[in-house]
C-alpha cells in the first residue's frame, strides 16, 4: 500500500454535531471571535489585531522552542516573527470560511502561524546554510542515524551496503532527495524551496525511498524482511 | 544478519501512513483531541495521521508547536 491510501484514516469524528452542509457549531469563545472577524467596521479591525497578537505570540514562541536548530537570532528573529503572524493571518481571512468548527478557532488559527514559521526557516536556511556542506557526508552517516562508536567497525559493510542500494535501487530523484536529507542534513523544508516542490511530495519520495532500501537491505541479508515488504522484496531479487 | 536498530527503524515504513497533506488538513482536530481526551484517544481515532508524526520530523515539529500553542494560556479572544 502506498502512502496516504489509509482510506478512512483521516475521516472527521463521527459523533461531533454537524450542522447543515457539514460544519459543526463551534464553541462560544470560536463563535464571538468568528462574529467579530466576519462583521464590518471598528469590529473586525479589532478582532484582526487581537488575531494577530495572538499569531505573533505563537511565531515567537515556535521559534524560540526552535532555537537551536535555526541560526535566526535579535531583530531578525522577531522580523521573522511578524512575517509568520501577517502572512498566517493573511490566509486564516482567506480561508475563514472552510473553518468548519471541528476544534476552537484559535488552535485552526495557529496552525497556519505554525507551518509559516517551518516554511520559512526552510527558505532562511538557504540564506545562511548552518553547517558548510563537505564533499562526502557517507561518512559521518553512522553519527547522524545515531550508531555507536563502537559499533562503526563491524557495521561497515552494511553501511557500504546501503550505499549501494541508494547508487542501484532508487530513480535519480529519490536518489538526490535521499542524499540531501540523510546524507547531507538537509531539513526536509529547505529541500522543498531548492526543488520548488512540496513537503507532502518530498516525504512521499523519502517514504518510498525507505522502503525500496528496506526491501534491498533485507534481501541481502541485513536486515529483517519486512512484513509487508513481500513484493519489494520480489523485485529487488529480480533486479 | 547483522542488523542495525537505528537503520532499521529509520527506513521501516507503516502503511497507515497518510503523508504531510492529510496530516496537517487534520492537525488542528488531532491537537484538540489530544489536549481533551489522550494522545491515545487521537491516535486510535486517526492512526494514519499518528502514524504519519512518527515518521515525519518535520509534521511531528509543527505538531509538537501546535499542541504547545494550543495548550497555551487561554485564548484572550474577547
Amino acid at each position: 500500500m502506498a502512502i496516504g491510501d489509509g482510506p478512512e484514516n483521516c475521516a472527521w469524528p463521527r459523533d461531533a454535531a454537524v450542522r447543515p452542509g457539514g460544519q459543526r457549531e463551534p464553541d462560544a469563545e470560536s463563535a464571538e471571535l468568528l462574529h467579530a472577524l466576519h462583521s464590518a467596521g471598528p469590529a473586525r479591525q479589532l478582532a484582526l489585531a487581537r488575531l494577530h497578537a495572538l499569531l505573533l505570540r505563537v511565531a515567537r514562541s515556535e521559534l524560540g522552542r526552535r532555537e537551536g536548530r535555526h541560526p535566526v537570532t535579535g531583530p531578525e528573529l522577531d522580523d521573522l516573527a511578524h512575517q509568520a503572524a501577517d502572512d498566517a493571518l493573511m490566509a486564516i481571512t482567506a480561508k475563514i470560511g472552510q473553518f468548519r468548527g471541528e476544534s476552537r478557532f484559535t488552535t485552526w488559527a495557529y496552525k497556519f502561524v505554525v507551518l509559516e514559521v517551518s516554511a520559512k526557516l526552510g527558505r532562511h536556511f538557504w540564506q545562511r546554510p548552518t553547517a558548510a556542506l563537505e564533499a562526502d557526508q557517507w561518512n559521518r552517516l553512522p553519527d547522524r542515524l545515531g550508531l555507536r562508536p563502537d559499533d562503526v567497525a563491524e557495521q561497515l559493510d552494511l553501511l557500504a551496503a546501503l550505499r549501494r542500494a541508494v547508487e542501484e535501487q532508487l530513480t535519480d530523484h529519490q536518489r538526490r532527495v535521499f542524499t540531501a536529507i540523510v546524507v547531507d542534513g538537509t531539513p526536509l523544508d529547505a529541500l522543498v524551496v531548492q526543488l520548488g516542490s512540496s513537503r507532502n511530495a518530498i516525504y512521499k519520495t523519502m517514504f518510498d525511498a525507505r522502503r525500496k532500501l528496506r526491501a534491498a537491505l533485507a534481501a541481502n541479508g541485513y536486515l529483517a524482511v519486512p512484513r509487508d515488504g513481500a513484493a519489494d522484496l520480489d523485485s529487488v531479487r529480480r533486479s | 544478519m547483522t542488523g542495525w536498530p537505528e537503520l532499521e527503524q529509520f527506513l521501516r515504513t507503516d502503511p497507515r501512513d497518510v503523508g504531510c497533506d492529510q496530516a496537517l488538513r487534520i492537525l488542528h482536530v488531532y491537537v484538540e483531541l489530544v489536549l481533551t481526551e489522550s494522545e491515545q484517544s487521537a491516535a486510535s481515532r486517526y492512526p494514519g495521521v499518528a502514524a504519519h508524526l512518527l515518521a515525519c520530523g518535520p509534521c511531528a515539529d509543527d505538531y509538537a508547536g501546535l499542541l504547545i500553542a494550543a495548550d497555551g494560556p487561554a485564548a484572550d479572544v474577547r
